[in-house]
């Protein structure tokens, strides 16, 4: 027992202490953070936009007249189901891959680069989340809103909109954890994250327990503590509810 | 009641397309004059709410007219928004808003459409709200209220517009038997200071009392119309005959 503590303490001064290995990790939790939040940011935006346009391209197409409008939202809306198609149909990893590697060849901050793919790709499962949202929302809501005098847009504003962030904030807070555990393959185009940091600390050391049970027990702190404050959040939502 | 005019229905129809086409309405025409109740009856399927729901085009008809006020509303050109503004809804399931309380269902729309100050429309909302009865219930949401008071808060909701017609689609079909009755004491109390009603309904004793005119619908047609004392009691139409003798 005291030799294991012994090898463990040794193992830890090895990994952590000696050439203040410690900022790996703290330098690559930083960019992982930076990654999500950006990513985040970029995936609701995406994503909002496509549910916007897929569900109001839906709502509309009752009693539509064939007009060149109609027609270029036709489009636009056939351009967003292609989106969701490929971005939900391909790993993540190849789609970073291909932005870091082919379309963003001649770039060097691979930090914005896996921000920019990690927010494409979450933007796809926004949208789905969203769209789903706005579909929850009994139709008899939307033609209230319509009968009252309210247009379209201004319907979705003042009467949707409110009901559908309170149904869905849960769901993005969630798409925000899976976020964050997903960017730990930006290693792949050389972006020092979190994880690779662990992996840079074993390629020095050759002890690779530590590091991975390191990084294991951070991801598990974060999501942790995130689930806590998408639970309260959701509590606040129900209290609300009236 | 006078004869002027308000809605001018001419040769309505409205297929629903989804897979095998259903002619819900198959041409109806009639007016409807500035203060009258009309009260649309017939069995389910027979095209009343959809020809209701097509005076304020939430159906767009396949094909005729629906003139309000002297504006063919069913041309793409019209701002149907600004028309909507004059015809107030009322739903058999309520819609009232579920995340605003009851004064700012009431409100919002005139706030938001900028024709009332906030002050303005919340007084004249308290007002609506001591007629119908439902003073203390203007900071209540939606779910804390029993079916009848919902559907009267979504009558004052509608008020809250000044609309000149009101359109009530079947209102007190969701409710409880016990509850209908207080909801209609609205509705004849609208009747009686003149409101010009388009009453969807299976009350046929409210279709007697407060009706200028009903119409009898079946297979998206007009079938049969006439005072209610006519169609009640001596109705010509076979199917407005087989109709009532099956209800009354």
């Amino acid at each position: 027992m005291q030799a294991w503590f012994e090898k463990l303490k040794a193992d830890f001064i090895l990994n952590f202490v000696q050439g203040n290995r410690w900022r790996y990790l703290l330098n690559g939790l930083g960019t992982t953070l930076v990654i999500t939040l950006l990513a985040c940011l970029l995936g609701v935006a995406i994503g909002v936009v496509i549910a916007m346009v897929r569900s109001t391209y839906d709502k509309t197409a009752d009693g539509a007249r064939k007009t060149l409008g109609r027609r270029l939202f036709g489009i636009a809306n056939g351009f967003c189901r292609l989106y969701l198609t490929v971005l939900r149909g391909t790993p993540v990893v190849v789609q970073l891959m291909i932005i870091y590697f082919v379309i963003f060849a001649s770039s060097d901050n691979g930090t914005l680069v896996a921000a920019l793919a990690f927010g494409l790709n979450s933007g796809a499962y926004v949208a789905e989340i969203v769209r789903g949202g706005i579909m929850s929302i009994d139709n008899g809501q939307f033609e209230a809103g319509r009968s009252l005098g309210f247009n379209y847009v201004q319907t979705m504003r003042f009467i949707v909109i409110p009901q559908v962030i309170k149904n869905v904030l849960p769901s993005l807070a969630n798409e925000f954890i899976a976020l964050l555990k997903e960017t730990s393959v930006a290693g792949y185009v050389a972006v020092a994250d979190l994880t690779k940091g662990a992996d840079i600390i074993r390629s020095r050391t050759y002890s690779p327990f530590l590091p991975l049970i390191a990084i294991a027990l951070i991801y598990l702190a974060l999501v942790m503590f995130f689930t806590k404050l998408v639970g309260i959040l959701e509590r606040r939502l129900r209290n609300s509810d009236h | 009641m006078t004869t002027e005019t308000i809605i001018q229905v001419r040769d309505l129809k409205k297929v629903f397309d989804t897979g095998n086409k259903i002619h819900a309405l198959a041409g109806v025409s009639t007016d409807i004059h500035r203060g009258e109740v009309v009260v649309v009856i017939g069995p389910s399927g027979s095209g009343k709410s959809t020809f209701l729901r097509c005076l304020n085009l939430l159906e767009i008809p396949t094909s005729g007219t629906v003139t309000f006020e002297g504006v063919d509303i069913t041309d793409p050109k019209v701002n149907i928004n600004l028309h909507r503004q004059k015809m107030g809804m009322v739903f058999q399931h309520f819609n009232l808003f579920p995340n605003m309380t009851v004064l700012t269902n009431m409100t919002v729309a005139p706030v938001k459409l900028k024709l009332k100050t906030k002050e303005a429309a919340e007084a004249q909302a308290k007002q609506l709200l001591t007629r119908v009865g439902l003073a203390d219930r203007a900071d209540a949401y939606p779910n804390q209220l029993s079916g009848g008071q919902k559907q009267r808060i979504a009558i004052v909701r509608a008020l809250c517009m000044e609309p000149e017609v009101m359109l009530f689609d079947e209102p007190t079909s969701a409710l409880d038997p016990e509850m209908v009755g207080e909801v209609l004491e609205v509705m004849k109390a609208l009747a009686n200071e003149g409101m010009t009603m388009v009453v969807v309904t299976h009350e046929m004793g409210f279709a007697r009392e407060v009706g200028d005119r009903v119409i009898f619908m079946d297979g998206g047609q007009i079938l049969e119309e006439g005072t209610p004392y006519t169609i009640f009691n001596h109705p010509r139409n076979p199917r407005t005959q087989e109709f009532l003798a099956k209800i009354l």
